[in-house]
């Protein structure tokens, strides 16, 4: 299968450096404490963040830190075909814990000791890189809840295809069975909070599509900065400032 | 950059599915001319000067006339990348000629990608067809290229579609039909390459009604691909692929999955216009009607006979000719006969050949239909349509085929190019190597680019370098067959104080020289392995490469990569060792050198001791592998003497195997095998191996016939077995033993390479070797394989990185696959190459000889000439009375026996036989075999 043509176009017309559309939207969910849609493409991914609140099961609650809780599904309706997927499936449990822990990685979780923060992310349409989308949508809606962090966490995946790095994979390449590397990255620290990836690539080509993926996420940060800052300036107007 | 989406639906194995995906517009796709003063200029291919046109092709012109677009003439031609989607969906074949076309940097092809052009773009309209809405896509390009140009160059759409050209002209956009566009170049032989479609084909049908029979329809009709779909799903159609007997091209074999055997079909009418190669879909016959087949092969008018030809090396180029003993008196046949309903796939490409002989006609200049006669003989007849029958009649050309409809006899199909005259020796060669796929091009500037500098020596830096170990201080040869200049391998054994030895093997280091995924190293894949004819080798890599650089000749250091094994006295391997290393041979010895050393009991320098040494340690190795239960099998490979002045034969023989040989051969197969271990160890999932299937029961079936009426029996149950059993089998005859060996040789499948993450572990076995395991690692200079295995060694060895194409199992698969047919086509090519001399050997020298009986046919038999290594049947009847006449058949014994009882022949027996090369029709020379 040819994913790249001889004239260096992907299949849906795209370079290979080239990301999909980006398109976000804040406070789409009234009663959360934030919320966001984030929309890479075809992919589009809601997320609610509800607290920091109090511990709802005492035996969790940590006496130094806030509790993050996570929890990723798939609408029924985001592949094409309808299936019904069971709730805490492996697949949605280990992408749960993923986004977890990323999270938790750059909420200043110490500042808020014996409450619980909780996120819920839904897939809404699944067209490859839902895992990276539900990072950005989750980061989204942290900022949107007012809850202290270190950095934005911005996630992006890239693959490699036809001896080419590609960046953002889509469902098409995903499904190519070629590796598909996701990063997540702290943007203004540099630093990075997630690496996956699920096949054997040779060290040198892994750098360049790991450098690549996080060029990705760099620019996902620009975009998500540029997306508070509009929200904040509504708010500004809205309270007459 | 705009942003759209396009929907498109999409059915999958009967479901229907609704898939989304998105489409991006672009406006930096640049339109490739270079006076273009919008467009980025440094990607232009196009030449674009105001004189000639660009042309704008549209599907149908691309998948039909690929042959005229390959010539020179046809330039400055815009590739809409719609059009190239359309065509990878029809035809890959064509699709992979028309990339290479735009990726030639001496043509002019330019790839537009029309399809994310943000004004090219075209929306899908409701009710439009596929087809309708690419037409518009492609119009709406050439539109588009004529406004974007404005004056400034002109812009031509090509199609052969009616109504394509005529949308076209009213839109505004000058169309033409490939015909008359070549017409307007005024370029005759281009005419000749043109595909003439069969729907405005007047002139041709006018010829045809001067034939008899004709207007009648000939071939029943295919049926549709619908119902071809849904009969396979229901099990009244069988799928497969269709191998048309080499020596009867009237039989033909579908190996189908569905029914678990071959279903044989017998007739043109039955092939129903399917080719050698195409993908069918079968209907078995009712089985009364299994049994036609003799009646139907022999009464077919045409007089195609078997000819004379090499003794097959196995059972994959041995004829099939099973059934044809059966006479009329034979049992019911066992196998299932059935006609082709339908083609699934087609495997139409060029063929060589000739035409055949006819008068020229009346009005010279005009065009002529001529048919053409392949050299393939599984290929029908096709007719061809000429302008220049003159100068093609005495010629060898190629042809492609085009269309084969229900009325005519023969396919129908276009001129492609001549290779030569018929006859001439250099153009058999050729039609050889195009017949086998063989690219026997020099090698390219880029290719030639990645050579080292000449002349080349061992460097500081490679005796500096820590991977290296230097050897040059050991005592190492080489021993080949005389005038080899490729040397890949080289020798040493050296006694230890502890009574052990050191046994070293030492291969050229060739990815040294040829880096993963350099020019060089693509071409070497794509050539895969060099070809050895008679009279000259098609080399792999460069011959500085071959024949300097690696070649580890004689007092010259050399770069090697070596395995070295301590051993027991008793061959037994203690430990091994890899390393790449730097060797100085000190003597390059020929076989016959070899062994006249050994012989001669005078002798006793060091290096005659390592020989004798080795030979004691090669000669255990032998044995233990023959206690295995390898098979010493045979093969009947003859030797030229060729006249060094004119390129002809001199004298043919047998190829003769010494003790030297079969003792470097030990020490080559110890290599493998334990370079086969060690990369298999490290690289369980992307290691290339060598592996030899166990042939079936039915594979050797004819074997146990021939050897039952000669009243032998053999076990076949393990290769152990047939091994003892075929030690066993010696008559009085003292060839008789080495003609069973060959007989179950034939039997036999080759080995091919394969991945070993695609099989499991059992599967490797290398049956003929009695080997678990075994790849190919000492001869990189002229098999790619080796190439791939060293590298993988190197791996292992924490030298160098694995190359990335490893990583990626279907590529290696590919790789595997494509050095299986390129060693296939090589051994094809030799094969044919020593036919072509026996051939000319034979035509000034009438000979006499003895022949021994390998198969009885129903009006003969066929030989096997020991000397000369061939096989070709002899005929007992004329063969105008066909059915045998006063011969019968027994089945039973093997035997054929005049109806009196005074004469018979028995298989295996021995006979004394004429041989003499004829000419039946003028050109077309065969050698024949009559009884003395």
């Amino acid at each position: 299968m040819e994913y790249v043509s001889p004239e260096g176009l992907r299949i849906d017309g795209r370079r290979p450096m080239e990301m999909r559309k980006l398109q976000a939207e804040i406070g789409v969910v009234a009663k959360a404490d934030g919320s966001a849609v984030f929309e890479m493409g075809n992919t589009k991914v809601i997320a609610a963040v509800y607290g920091p609140r109090e511990v709802q099961n005492r035996s969790q609650q940590l006496s130094d830190q806030a509790l993050v809780r996570c929890e990723y599904s798939m609408a029924n309706f985001s592949t094409g075909d309808r299936m019904r997927k069971p709730k805490g499936d492996r697949r949605s449990t280990e992408i749960s814990l993923v986004i977890r822990q990323t999270m938790e990685a750059c909420i200043l979780t110490q500042l808020m000791p014996r409450s619980q923060i909780d996120i819920y992310v839904q897939v809404l349409q699944a067209d490859g890189g839902t895992r990276s989308a539900c990072i950005n949508a989750a980061t989204l809606a942290l900022a949107d809840a007012g809850i202290p962090m270190r950095d934005f966490v911005t996630s992006c995946s890239a693959g490699y295809l036809n001896s080419t790095p590609l960046l953002d994979l889509n469902y098409v390449e995903d499904s190519a069975g070629g590796p598909d590397v996701t990063v997540g990255i702290l943007p203004k620290l540099d630093k990075v909070t997630l690496l996956q990836m699920d096949a054997k690539l040779s060290l040198d080509i892994f750098e360049n599509v790991m450098q690549l993926a996080a060029e990705g996420c760099k620019a996902i940060a620009e975009y998500i900065r540029e997306v508070l800052s509009e929200n904040t300036k509504q708010l500004e107007y809205r309270r007459g400032l | 950059m705009l942003h759209n989406k396009a929907f498109v639906k999409k059915t999958k194995s009967g479901k229907i599915t609704k898939n989304v995906r998105e489409h991006y517009l672009r406006d930096d796709i640049y339109c490739g001319v270079p006076i273009c003063r919008v467009c980025d200029a440094s990607a232009a291919r196009l030449s674009g000067s105001a004189s000639s046109p660009i042309l704008v092709l549209d599907t149908n012109v691309v998948l039909n006339q690929i042959d005229l677009l390959e010539n020179s003439a046809i330039d400055d031609v815009v590739v809409l990348s719609i059009v190239l989607q359309e065509v990878r969906n029809r035809n890959l074949a064509v699709y992979n000629r028309i990339r290479a076309l735009c990726s030639n940097s001496a043509r002019k092809f330019f790839v537009f990608s029309n399809e994310h052009h943000k004004d090219t773009f075209v929306q899908d309209m409701a009710g439009e067809s596929k087809n309708d809405r690419n037409d518009r896509a492609i119009r709406v390009a050439a539109q588009w290229y004529r406004s974007h140009l404005g004056g400034a160059a002109q812009v031509l759409l090509i199609t052969n579609d009616r109504d394509n050209k005529r949308k076209a002209t009213e839109e505004g956009i000058p169309a033409e039909t490939i015909e008359a566009y070549v017409k307007s170049l005024d370029r005759q032989d281009l005419l000749d390459l043109l595909v003439r479609p069969a729907s405005e084909d007047v002139e041709m049908e006018e010829v045809e009604d001067l034939r008899p029979s004709k207007r009648k329809v000939l071939y029943a009709e295919h049926k549709p691909l619908s119902e071809i779909t849904s009969g396979l799903h229901r099990g009244i159609y069988h799928q497969g692929k269709l191998r048309v007997n080499r020596y009867n091209p009237f039989e033909a074999y579908v190996g189908s999955e569905s029914i678990g055997d071959e279903i044989i079909i017998y007739g043109r009418g039955n092939m129903n216009r399917a080719f050698d190669g195409d993908i069918v879909a079968v209907e078995l016959l009712p089985q009364d009607q299994w049994h036609e087949e003799n009646s139907l092969s022999l009464a077919d008018e045409e007089d195609e006979e078997e000819g004379v030809h090499l003794v097959p090396g196995s059972a994959d180029d041995a004829p099939r000719t099973t059934n044809l003993v059966q006479g009329a008196s034979g049992p019911p046949p066992s196998r299932p006969s059935g006609q082709v309903v339908g083609i699934i796939k087609r495997n139409w490409h060029s063929y060589c050949g000739s035409l055949e002989p006819m008068p020229m006609p009346a009005g010279a200049g005009g065009v002529a239909h001529a048919l053409f006669v392949s050299k393939d003989k599984r290929i029908p007849k096709i007719r061809i349509q000429t302008r220049q029958l003159g100068n093609l009649l005495n010629k060898r050309i190629v042809v492609t085929v085009d269309s084969w409809d229900r009325l005519s006899r023969y396919p129908s199909g276009h001129y492609v190019r001549t290779i030569g005259e018929i006859g001439d020796r250099d153009t058999e060669s050729e039609v050889v190597l195009i017949e086998n796929d063989i690219d026997a091009r020099p090698f390219s500037s880029q290719v030639l680019a990645c050579l080292p500098p000449l002349p080349w020596t061992v460097s500081s830096e490679d005796l500096a370098n820590p991977i290296r170990q230097d050897l040059r201080n050991l005592r190492v040869f080489s021993v080949d067959p005389p005038g080899c200049k490729d040397i890949d391998d080289a020798l040493h054994c050296t006694p230890l104080s502890n009574g052990n030895f050191e046994v070293g093997v030492h291969i050229a280091d060739v990815t040294n020289f040829v880096h993963p995924s350099t020019p060089l190293d693509d071409e070497a894949a794509q050539r895969g392995t060099s070809v050895y004819l008679v009279e000259r080798r098609i080399d792999m890599l460069p011959k500085p490469l071959t024949e300097d650089i690696c070649s580890l000749r004689a007092d010259v250091e050399r770069l090697a990569f070596s395995v070295v094994w301590e051993m027991t006295p008793e061959a037994e391997i203690i430990s091994t060792r890899y390393t790449k290393s730097i060797i100085k041979s000190c003597a390059a010895l020929s076989y016959i050198e070899a062994q006249a050393r050994m012989d001669d009991s005078r002798l006793a320098d060091p290096l005659t001791t390592d020989l004798r040494n080795m030979n004691t340690l090669a000669k255990i190795m032998r044995h233990r592998r023959i206690e295995r239960g390898a098979l010493t099998l045979a093969s009947a490979e003859v030797k030229f003497q060729i006249d060094t002045e004119t390129h002809d034969p001199l004298d043919i023989g047998m190829y003769q195997i010494r003790e030297a040989n079969q003792m470097v051969e030990e020490f080559m197969l110890a290599a493998n095998v334990s370079v086969a271990e060690k990369i298999l160890k490290h690289y369980p999932l992307c290691s290339l191996l060598r592996r030899h299937p166990t042939p079936t029961k039915e594979m050797l079936e004819p074997l146990l016939r021939t050897a039952a009426s000669v009243g032998l029996e053999l076990d076949i149950s393990s290769s152990k077995a047939l091994a003892d059993s075929l030690d066993r089998a010696v008559g009085e005859d003292p060839y008789f033993n080495k003609l069973i060996r060959i007989l179950a040789t034939r039997c036999m499948t080759q080995a091919v390479y394969f991945c070993s993450g695609d099989l499991t572990l059992p599967e490797y076995q290398h049956y003929g070797l009695a080997a678990p395991l075994y790849t190919h690692f000492t001869s990189p200079i002229r098999r790619y394989a080796d190439v791939i295995v060293h590298r993988l060694l190197a791996a292992s060895l924490g030298i160098y990185k694995l190359p990335a194409i490893f990583q990626d199992r279907p590529q290696l698969t590919s790789i595997a696959d494509n050095l299986n047919y390129r060693h296939r086509n090589a051994q094809m090519a030799g094969r044919a190459s020593v036919e072509l001399h026996t051939l000319i050997y034979f035509r000034k020298r009438p000979t006499d000889t003895e022949a021994r009986i390998v198969k009885i046919r129903s009006n003969g038999f066929i030989v096997f000439v020991p000397k000369f290594g061939i096989e070709g049947p002899v005929y007992l009847t004329e063969r105008s009375e066909k059915g045998g006449g006063e011969w019968s058949v027994d089945e039973q014994q093997q035997k054929i026996k005049k109806m009196d009882g005074s004469i018979s022949y028995g298989v295996l027996q021995k006979v004394n036989i004429h041989m003499e090369v004829v000419e039946p029709q003028p050109n077309r020379p065969k050698l024949q075999l009559t009884l003395v």
